[in-house]
This record gives C-alpha cells, structure tokens and sequence, in this order.
C-alpha cells in the first residue's frame, strides 16, 4: 500500500518546486533557446535563399555576359561589312576616274597626232611643190642642150626625188 | 532503490563472502541445533535471514534517510530533515533522532513494520503508539524530495547555461552540451509538441512540455544510479507522478475550448436519448476526462517501478541463492548480473521512451482541448 499511496509531503513539494523550476527555466532557458534556435533556422533558410539567389544571379548574369559578346560580334560584323563597302566604293570611284583621265589623255592625244599630221602633209606639200619647181627648172635647162641626155636626167632627178 | 544492491553485487566479492559466510555460519549453527526443522522451514529462515519483497520495496518506496550502505551492523545513510505538521503545529529536527526507527523522538517514532511502515506516527510518553491521534501531516524533506530539488538544481543548471550559449550567439553550430541536447529540444518540438498540438498554437506548451520530459527523462536516468546523486525512484513514485499529471490535467482544462466542453457534455453525433433520460454518453466523456490523467499517471509510476522490482529481484537472486548455498550464490551471481545489464540496458530505452509518452500524450490532450470545430457531418437526431 504505501508504494502506491502519495505521500502529501511530496506532493506539496513537487507542486511548489517543480511549478517554480518550470517558470524559472521557461524565462532563463526555454524562451532563450526556442528563440535561438528560431533565429538559427531563420538565419540558415536566408543564407540558403541568398545562395540561391546568387546562383540564379550568377546564371543572368553569364546570360548577360555572353549578349554582350554575341552584340560585340555582330557590331564587328557590321562595322566589317560597312568598312568593305567603304573600300569598294572607293575603288569604284578610283576606277571611273582613272577611266576618264585615260579617255582624256588619248583624246589629247590623238588631237596632237591629228595636228601634227595636217602640220607634215602641209610640209610636204611644201617641199613637192619647191622640188617640181626645182626640176622644171632643171629640166628647162638640160632641154636645151640634148633631147636624149634631158630625158636621163629626168629620169634620174625623178629618182632622185624622195618623198619625205 | 538499485543503488545498494547493484553496490552490493559490484562490491560482493568483497563483501559476498562475508555476508553470505556470516549467514550461513548462522545457518549451519542453526542447522546443527535444529536439524529436523531446516527441510520444514528452509523458506522462512530465510526469510528471517534476507526477505527479498522487504528490500525491493524498501528500495522503491520514499525513506527519511538517504541509505547508501549495510556493512554487518554499520549504517552508512545521510540522515534527512523531519518536518511535520501536527496540529498546525510545525515540527522539524533531523531523522537521525529516530536511529533508523529504534527510538522514538519528541513523541514521534518512525513505523519500521504494520500498517503505517514508513510513516511517522505519534507515541504516548510511554513509548507505546498513540491509537487515537491522527497521523501528522509530513512534509519532510524525504529522499525523494532531497533527490527531486537535486534534479531540478540539475535541470536548471544545464539548460540554463545552454539557453546563454544561444543567448551569446544563436547563428553558432551548437557545441558539447548543447549539440547534445539540441536534438532533443527539436525532437520535443518537432515530434511532440507540433503534431499533437498544431503549428498554431504549441509555442505557449513548449515550456511545460520541455519541463516534463526531461524532468523525466533526467530523473529515469538519475534513478538508474546506483550510486547517492541518483537512486532514488523518483518517476516511480506515486506522488510525483500524480502532480506531472495534474498538470498536463489542469492546463487540458483551462485551455479547453466550445468545442471541447460541447463534445463532452452534448457529444454530436450521439442519439439524445443517450443524454437527456439516461445521462450515458456526458458521463463516459466525463470519467474519459478523469482517466486520461490517471493513466499518465500510472502508466509512468508502473513503468519505472516495474523496471526497478525487475532489476532488484535479479539482484535479490544471489542474496536468495546465497544463503542456500555460498557457491551457488556466486553461481547465480553471474546471471543476475548479466541479467542486469540486460535490463539496465533496457531501461535506458524506457526512460527516454516514458518521458517521450507522456509528454506526447500530454500534447495530444492539449491539441484534443484547443481543437477547432471539424466535425461537419450533419446530425437530424440532434436538438
């Protein structure tokens, strides 16, 4: 019987100590550490969403990176196109002009020949005029002297006549 | 309670042989006398000798002395303050006055047999017991009490200082002491305090909840000591807890919602003549109130008590076995100790595993009390 008969003295001991040590480990002890380790859940699902975070910037951010390295390209693209058509246009231009100085030296040209062409046949002209008279003028003398030797000399001044 | 005995079987092969010689010197003068009668009575000289239910409840039960050893006739024990209320009268000097029961004390002696064993009862200034005075109301500070303060100093101390490691700085990976019992606080919360009660509302128990199992948990473990600090059936004593119920009862009650009362006073979904003519289903809900309590209460004193019985009877075998026999003493001895181990062992596992019940238990009662309106079926006998 006395193994299961409660004693009143404990009875009145547990209630008052044990309510006491409740309420004194609820504010020294139990508060505290539901708060920290509260906090210390708290602090690691923040580090965890951060990393996350970080890792989904990271990614943007490469993303980011590797635009820009497809727009530098294009841009180089672009401006190498641009520069060849610049080159080409400029040796288009080059060409045509060349083609006209060319046209116009022979135009010059063929002008200069054309002139000192009339200028020689003017010459000559000249000179087969001056010569005829010069062997008229032979002939006229040699006529008078032998009918046979005036037509050999004819002959040979005729020979002798080089147009040039 | 285990402490002597498991003392006594570390210690037997010091002391076993002067003991068990001494009784069975004894035995074999008493023999020698008396040959004709030691066939008949075997089990009652022994009795006389060594009575194992004696010492296995003398262990289990409260004392007002902390006894640490037997050695022949010297008495190691710490020697416990008496206070007693007798009359409205405060009474208080030491229990070494009572000389473990031999003499009485400013008309009090200390009961070592009967009815009141244990107890402190009144005595006439002849010595002989008082028939007609009431018992004085003790409220000495008994073993239990020297064992319960030393537990609660305990608990205070190493929460105390843990809940200042987490005060210092909460962001640190916990350490030693802390990273020990870290995990148990979690499992209070989380495996507890949460499923029985609800995300809601279980902050406001996890004070009481923390307090009561390792208060249990600690006290379980103290008890398996054999050793001062420890061994006194503290969890496995009625009157502690009684008062671990009683808690868990009287907040049940006081945070008891609409809901909680209604179903236990006008249950839904049961026929109205079970309430109003015959009062059955109000007064089954209300004897329901009272068990849930009584069998925290029962279920936490039985277990304990019964793994200390347990533990003590093994032990009990070689004194027992001794007293036949000196070798078959040390014969049994080897079992009983290995049989002790086993079930030390076993109630390592019982103590963590009553302080988790009860603690379960009282936060499903608290869940039970705060639960929110969810029956919805519809019921036409009703109102």
């Amino acid at each position: 019987m006395q193994l299961v008969t409660p004693g009143i003295g404990l009875i009145f001991w547990m209630l008052v100590s044990f309510s006491l040590v409740m309420l004194i480990l609820k504010v020294y002890a139990w508060t505290p550490i539901m708060k920290g380790i509260h906090q210390r859940e708290d602090t690691i699902e923040k580090a965890l969403e951060a990393a996350n975070e970080a890792k989904k910037e990271m990614l943007q951010l490469k993303a980011g990176n590797e635009q820009l390295l497809r727009d530098a390209k294009d841009e180089r693209d672009a401006l190498m196109r641009d520069a060849r058509k610049v080159k080409e246009a400029i040796l288009e231009e080059a060409r045509v002009k060349a083609n006209e100085e060319a046209a116009r030296i022979m135009e010059n040209a063929r002008e200069n020949i054309q002139f000192e062409k009339m200028a020689a046949i003017n010459d000559l002209k000249n000179q087969i005029a001056s010569i005829s008279i010069e062997i008229a003028e032979k002939l006229l003398g040699k006529e008078l002297e032998n009918k046979k030797q005036q037509q050999e000399l004819t002959e040979k001044l005729l020979k002798d006549v080089k147009i040039n | 309670m285990i402490r002597k005995l498991i003392r006594s079987a570390r210690l037997q092969v010091a002391i076993i042989a002067l003991l068990t010689a001494g009784f069975a010197y004894g035995n074999t003068t008493q023999q020698d006398s008396i040959p004709q009668k030691v066939e008949a009575s075997e089990s009652a000289h022994t009795e006389k000798a060594f009575n194992a239910g004696e010492m296995i409840i003398d262990h289990i039960v409260d004392a007002h002395e902390w006894h640490i050893l037997t050695y022949n006739d010297f008495h190691l024990s710490i020697p416990l303050p008496v206070i007693l209320i007798d009359n409205g009268k405060l009474v208080a000097f030491s229990a070494s006055h009572f000389h473990h029961g031999h003499e009485t004390y400013k008309g009090y002696k200390l009961m070592t047999e009967g009815e009141n064993k244990g107890k402190i009862v009144k005595v006439l200034d002849d010595g002989s017991l008082d028939a007609t005075a009431e018992l004085p109301l003790d409220f000495s500070i008994t073993k239990n009490v020297v064992s319960l303060f030393i537990s609660l100093l305990l608990l205070c101390f190493v929460f105390i200082s843990i809940a200042n490691k987490y005060k210092k700085n909460p962001d640190v990976a916990p350490k030693g002491l802390q990273s020990m019992l870290e995990p148990l606080i979690l499992f209070v919360r989380d495996d507890i305090a949460i499923p029985g009660i609800g995300k809601k509302n279980y902050a406001r128990f996890m004070p009481f909840l923390l307090t009561v199992f390792f208060f249990i948990f600690f006290n379980n473990l103290l008890g398996l000591i054999p050793i001062f600090p420890g061994g006194a059936n503290l969890t496995g004593n009625i009157a502690i807890t009684l008062v671990l119920a009683l808690f868990t009862f009287v907040i049940t009650t006081f945070i008891g919602n609409k809901n909680y009362w209604l179903h236990i006073f006008n249950a839904p979904g049961v026929p109205w003549w079970l309430k109003f003519p015959i009062p059955l289903m109000p007064v089954v809900e209300f004897i329901g109130l009272i068990t849930k309590p009584f069998v925290l209460m029962v279920r936490l004193f039985a277990n304990i008590t019964a793994g200390h019985i347990i533990l003590l009877g093994f032990m009990s075998l070689i004194f027992i076995f001794g007293n036949m026999n000196v070798i078959l003493g040390y014969g049994v001895s080897v079992f009983s100790i290995a049989f002790g181990v086993f079930m030390t062992m076993l109630e390592l596992l019982v103590a963590f595993i009553q302080a988790y019940v009860f603690a379960l238990l009282s936060s499903i009662y608290f869940g039970m009390a705060m639960e929110e309106h969810h029956h919805e079926e519809e019921h036409p006998t009703d109102h």
